[in-house]
């Protein structure tokens, strides 16, 4: 075993307890003056509940300011939350918008050098060095992953690939030809790599990968598993999001026992999602972050939506930065199925990504004895109808395996006529529990 | 030398038969072959008929998941080991079944087959080269 594993920064993220906590309250006291001046939005909410940045004396204080939501970004569209003028923003990203607007997020020259660092912070811990290829499958556009990969693989000096998303043959012609060594892409991206690499005959040991960065979407231990067999590398996960920065908010080191948060540039905090109470260290709940390093877009108390709980235990790898565990999905929908977390995310990513189109799906959980069943109905439409019983048959096998690996519960998929799952307002419902009309 | 075949998504629950049944009657669709394959949640039932098209767009406006297809049609001799022959000149012709049924009518004296097979064109002319009688379309949908 490798003990002197490397460590990008450090000083930083081996800093001892107290004074990873006396940065934190400068940094963060720093910030909130600055959010306070320059954003009414911060402003607004502060005065409401009669508080001054000042009030802020030791990180305790923290739970008294106001959260941050997604509706407070949407409210602020496009630029409303910049706390810095427009001509020291150097860069622009923004969510998808699937539903309703986009949240628009802005960077200054140091904050892109900053995420740079953290990238590279979370690539070292996964074991990328200077000698690695990174292949880099995340479309590159306005979303934060691709370009933030980029940033840490150049600041660690490693050879980029920036390949983007996108023509699953052509990525692996690349893969073999230009020996790539380390892979960056959603998890099921990877998982249909393999799916196509098995199909025209790739073996991947005619591949030279070894890591794997992925993120971006929840996954499950399962799919962890299925990723390393199937494509012989080490799966490394990491944590970021748009409106904190994007990835390198936190990341695994080899010993993959939940994602140090980088702690010297945000605050975590893990909530109950309905009360809004802190909850003590190692229970779980909503992750909350504050970033305290941040110039264009601050943020302060940012609901995630994201269910966690954070290790603050010592981690082997010397990284003194509270660990969280990996998150499966959003506070708001999630449903418990034989004690396993099930998101409805979830099921659409598989639906997505085994047919590369989004069907009508329906979620129905029952309980037959004291067993909890999910069924998963999803509408037939052209694209997924064939001819042949043995292709519909290994349609529906190939479905149900990739839930149960996404999931790591089993479902069964039943195919249902087009237009027979009700719809409200045009929309599907989604999920019908029927345990609840039974308890 | 392919005939139109069309096919049809249905749930395993009462009536759906019944209503594509009823669709195609009222269309003035004829039903010429038919096969269904099911299992215990759904079915592929799979028509020829008279009028491909209009069968479809009827199917399709009550909103049935309808797509179509293209068999071959083959003249079976109507005695024992009819078919045996024509299956082993298709196996040594290295061409595979994925299924077949058979058609109501005769044709002439023989019977008629209808084949899906994994590569139709090399079917065909395995079948021509070994003198069994592949039947045109437009011959099937009216016989």
């Amino acid at each position: 075993m490798n003990t002197t594993a490397r460590i990008w920064d450090r000083e930083q993220e081996c800093l001892s307890r107290d004074a990873l906590e006396s940065l934190q309250l400068e940094r963060l006291q720093h910030t909130l003056q600055r959010v306070y001046q320059h954003v009414p939005c911060y402003q607004n909410k502060f005065k409401t509940i009669g508080l001054q940045p000042q009030d802020i004396r030791q990180l305790g204080d923290l739970k008294h300011l106001p959260f941050t939501t997604k509706e407070d970004l949407r409210l602020n569209y496009p630029y409303g939350m910049f706390a810095v003028p427009m001509r020291d923003v150097v860069r622009i990203h923004s969510s998808s918008g699937t539903t309703g607007k986009p949240t628009v997020v802005g960077y200054t020259r140091n904050d892109i050098r900053v995420w740079s660092q953290l990238v590279a912070r979370f690539m070292t811990a996964a074991g990328v060095t200077n000698d690695d290829i990174v292949h880099i499958a995340f479309g590159y556009g306005l979303f934060t992953g691709a370009f933030g990969l980029h940033y840490g693989s150049e600041e660690i000096g490693a050879s980029v690939i920036p390949i983007s998303s996108g023509n699953t043959d052509k990525q692996i012609m690349i893969m073999q030809d230009y020996r790539s060594t380390a892979l960056v892409c959603t998890p099921s991206y990877a998982l249909t790599l393999a799916d196509r690499m098995e199909k025209i005959g790739v073996s991947p040991d005619s591949l030279a990968l070894r890591v794997g960065l992925f993120g971006g979407e929840p996954w499950t231990e399962e799919m962890r598993r299925e990723i390393e067999q199937r494509l012989g590398l080490l799966a490394t996960d990491n944590y970021g999001l748009s409106e904190v920065m994007g990835p390198g908010v936190a990341g695994e080191c080899q010993y993959q026992c939940g994602m140090h948060i980088f702690e010297d540039h945000f605050i975590a905090e893990i909530i109950d999602p309905e009360s809004g109470e802190v909850l003590p260290a190692g229970a779980e709940g909503e992750l909350v972050l504050t970033s305290i390093t941040k110039e264009a877009f601050p943020i302060i108390r940012y609901r995630t939506r994201d269910i966690t709980r954070l290790d603050y235990t010592t981690c082997a790898c010397g990284r003194t930065h509270v660990r969280m565990l990996k998150t499966y999905g959003r506070s708001d929908d999630m449903l418990i199925i034989k004690g396993v977390n099930v998101f409805p995310t979830q099921i659409e990513e598989v639906l997505f990504q085994v047919e590369g189109c989004e069907p009508h799906y329906q979620l129905v959980v029952d309980r037959v004895g004291n067993l909890d069943t999910l069924e998963v109905q999803v509408e037939v439409n052209e694209s997924i109808f064939f001819d042949e019983m043995k292709k519909q048959r290994e349609f529906v096998d190939l479905l149900q395996k990739r839930l149960l690996s996404t999931l790591g519960v089993g479902a069964k998929v039943k195919l249902v006529e087009p237009s027979s799952i009700t719809r409200h307002e045009g929309k599907a419902q989604r999920v019908i529990d029927r345990r609840k009309e039974k308890s | 030398m392919k005939v139109e075949q069309i096919s049809i998504f249905i749930e395993n629950k009462s009536g759906r038969l019944a209503e594509v049944t009823q669709t195609l009657g009222e269309s003035g669709v004829n039903i010429r072959a038919l096969s269904l394959a099911d299992t215990s949640d759904f079915g592929i039932l799979r028509l020829i008929v008279d009028k491909t098209d209009v069968a479809k767009l009827a199917l399709k406006e009550r909103g049935f998941t309808v797509s179509k297809t293209e068999v071959v049609a083959v003249e079976v001799p109507d005695r024992p080991a009819g078919l045996a022959g024509i299956l082993q000149i298709l196996d040594a012709g290295q061409v595979n079944v994925e299924y077949m049924y058979a058609f109501v009518e005769r044709c002439g004296g023989n019977a008629v087959i209808i084949f899906r097979f994994d590569d139709a064109e090399t079917a065909i002319k395995v079948l021509t080269q070994n003198n069994v009688h592949v039947l045109e379309g437009e011959r099937v949908y009216t016989l």
